[in-house]
């Protein structure tokens, strides 16, 4: 087929998807932006499939039927609570292919025959224009080395991502010397690629190569867990991304070039959308530990003696007579699966002519927008979902904050004392409504492991229990009465 | 000129375009915006192709490109889909 038809083509798939993000700006064009995205995905797909060297029919097909099984499987089985470890799974299989196809084009340009793996090791001589001529050379075995890098790295990473989200590893390890090992891991992953692109026929660089970026993977994202996850999660998705792109500057594809830099940018903006929700660098989230808190903050000094509890029946009865009630949910919702529970309630309340709201913290929940998805199957109306920055100065109206599984982000601290580790951390105002309402397992930190002066306010009242099982006696209460 | 010089350029602007537009997904469409890109990740199911198919190389690069292809068709096909259900919910009412 004509190369000037193709990439033709390939330039209306470019804008198909940029078009196809631009109807994710708002939730009603949202639907039809992801089915344009997916059309210019076809016609990018079906004019490739047409170039006369795609001849070999065998492994495409392999291909596309098992990826498309398992797709398809996970998309339509995961359940929402369960988004973020499919989209560090994603994340990871996108490393995975621009990896893939890194090596593919290396070992195809080196035109190496490999029958055992001691042939992957083995020096080749490559004739001085199998990767192009001078500049043009350069510029593919550098794109080749770094797809390896980010691609091989994000695959592991994802990997580690998604067992902490499953809470297979429960444990946080690090390298000893935390950044500096990881630093000198890069520092040798470094060394290998300028290895490669020096001498590309240093077969034994590239193996070393691919070894230390998966190295590389593990090692970046074990240190992190539990709230730091949204981070994580937003950064492999922009590696991705920038993976895709290298990959379009080793085959001189252009649509991979414009698809690549739109994830890579999109992973980037919300990485940093996180880190200023949480008013710490990337670099305190990637290899800092929390501050470390002036004086030490005694738990039981902060709740004895200051804490109320009720029941839920009793909780009922303020709520009865509520006019304003704002729902503040977090990755406890989740856990306890009570985003339709939560409705139940809302609805009980709504009809007896109660104005509620939520009010979405951005690092709530495990990956950005987490809240708003679960919210949004339980049949929650998204103008309902309001963001911190406009619900937060409602609260001195709200007669009723409801605190479901949030701790770190209600945390007056981050507000009040100076010299608290978390300490500048934009918060939900809860506490300045009339009552708040805190449905919780126990006293127990949240992630910051900080006690929460919030629990022992005279206008707080603590239900302990499991979220879920909490929320549906209120309901019954409430619509009892 | 180079033809990269022209590939740089398109990576530069794309960039920017690609702060332009993100910047504007309301939080609420946050997860969906990370699916939905993971799908859009999977264009290097166009380079896995030309990998798989090619009928020239050894083995070893066709068993690789077998590999790009499933991870890029599992990208492609649970991304959309997924995003679509997802949107689907905040649709509907």
């Amino acid at each position: 087929m004509n190369p000037n038809l193709v990439n033709l083509v390939y330039l209306i798939a470019g804008v198909l998807f940029i078009l196809g993000i631009k109807g994710l700006t708002k939730p009603k064009t949202a639907v039809r932006g992801n089915l344009l995205s997916a059309v210019g995905m076809m016609i990018a797909v079906i004019v490739t499939l047409m170039d006369s060297s795609v001849v070999n029919m065998t492994y495409i097909v392999a291909g596309v039927t098992v990826g498309t099984l398992i797709g398809a499987v996970m998309a339509l089985r995961i359940q929402m609570t369960s988004m973020p470890e499919m989209v560090a799974l994603l994340n990871g299989f996108g490393g995975g292919a621009s990896l893939s196809i890194a090596l593919a084009e290396y070992y195809s340009r080196l035109g190496l025959n490999a029958t055992s793996v001691a042939d992957l090791a083995a020096p080749v001589v490559v004739g001085s224009s199998a990767f192009g001529d001078g500049f043009q050379g350069t510029v593919t075995l550098v794109s080749i080395t770094l797809t390896v890098l980010i691609g091989a790295l994000t695959l592991t990473g994802s990997v580690i991502a998604f067992t902490k989200l499953k809470e297979i590893m429960k444990n946080s390890y690090g390298l000893p010397g935390g950044p500096i090992g990881n630093g000198l891991l890069l520092a040798a992953a470094l060394f290998a690629v300028g290895t490669v692109v020096m001498d590309p026929g240093n077969t034994s660089a590239m193996l070393m190569l691919i070894g230390l970026a998966f190295l590389l993977g593990i090692f970046l994202v074990i240190p992190i867990g539990g709230a730091d996850m949204p981070v994580v999660i937003a950064l492999l998705n922009s590696y991705s991304g920038i993976a895709a792109a290298l990959a379009g500057f080793i085959l001189g594809n252009t649509v991979l070039i414009i698809a690549g830099s739109l994830v890579g940018t999109s992973g980037l903006i919300l990485t940093n959308i996180m880190c200023v929700a949480m008013n710490r660098s990337l670099g305190n989230v990637l290899f800092g530990k929390m501050a470390e808190g002036g004086e030490t903050i005694d738990a039981d000094e902060i709740y004895a003696g200051k804490v109320t509890s009720a029941q839920a029946d009793e909780v009922a009865l303020i709520l009865e007579t509520a006019k304003r009630v704002v729902i503040v949910p977090g990755y406890g919702m989740a856990m306890a699966q009570a985003q339709h529970a939560v409705r139940e309630l809302a609805n009980a309340m709504e009809a007896r002519g109660t104005e509620v709201e939520y009010g979405i913290h951005p690092v709530a929940g495990r990956m950005p927008g987490h809240m708003n998805v679960l919210l949004a199957e339980a049949e929650v109306p998204y103008d309902k979902l309001v963001e911190m920055d406009k619900i937060n100065p409602t609260f001195d109206d709200t007669d009723v904050a409801i605190v479901l599984g949030a701790n770190d982000v209600v945390n007056p601290m981050a507000r009040d004392v100076e010299g608290s580790p978390i300490y500048g951390m934009p918060i939900l105002n809860v506490d300045y409504a009339k009552t708040v309402v805190v449905i919780k397992r126990s006293l127990s930190p949240g992630f910051a492991g900080l006690p929460n002066p919030l629990f022992a306010m005279d206008n707080t009242i603590m239900v302990y229990g499991d979220g879920k099982k909490a929320v549906i006696e209120m309901t019954t209460a409430l619509n009892q009465a | 000129m180079e033809v990269t010089i022209l590939l740089l350029a398109l990576f530069i602007l794309s960039l920017f375009l690609g702060v332009e537009l993100i910047t504007k997904v309301p939080p609420t469409l946050h997860t969906p915006l990370m699916s939905g890109t993971n799908a859009v990740s999977g264009i290097t199911l166009v380079g896995a192709l030309l990998a798989a198919g090619s009928d020239t190389s050894p083995l070893l690069v066709n068993i690789l490109g077998f590999v790009a292809v499933t991870l890029a068709t599992l990208n492609v096909v649970g991304g959309y889909l997924v995003t679509n259900r997802m949107l689907s919910m905040f649709k509907r009412k």
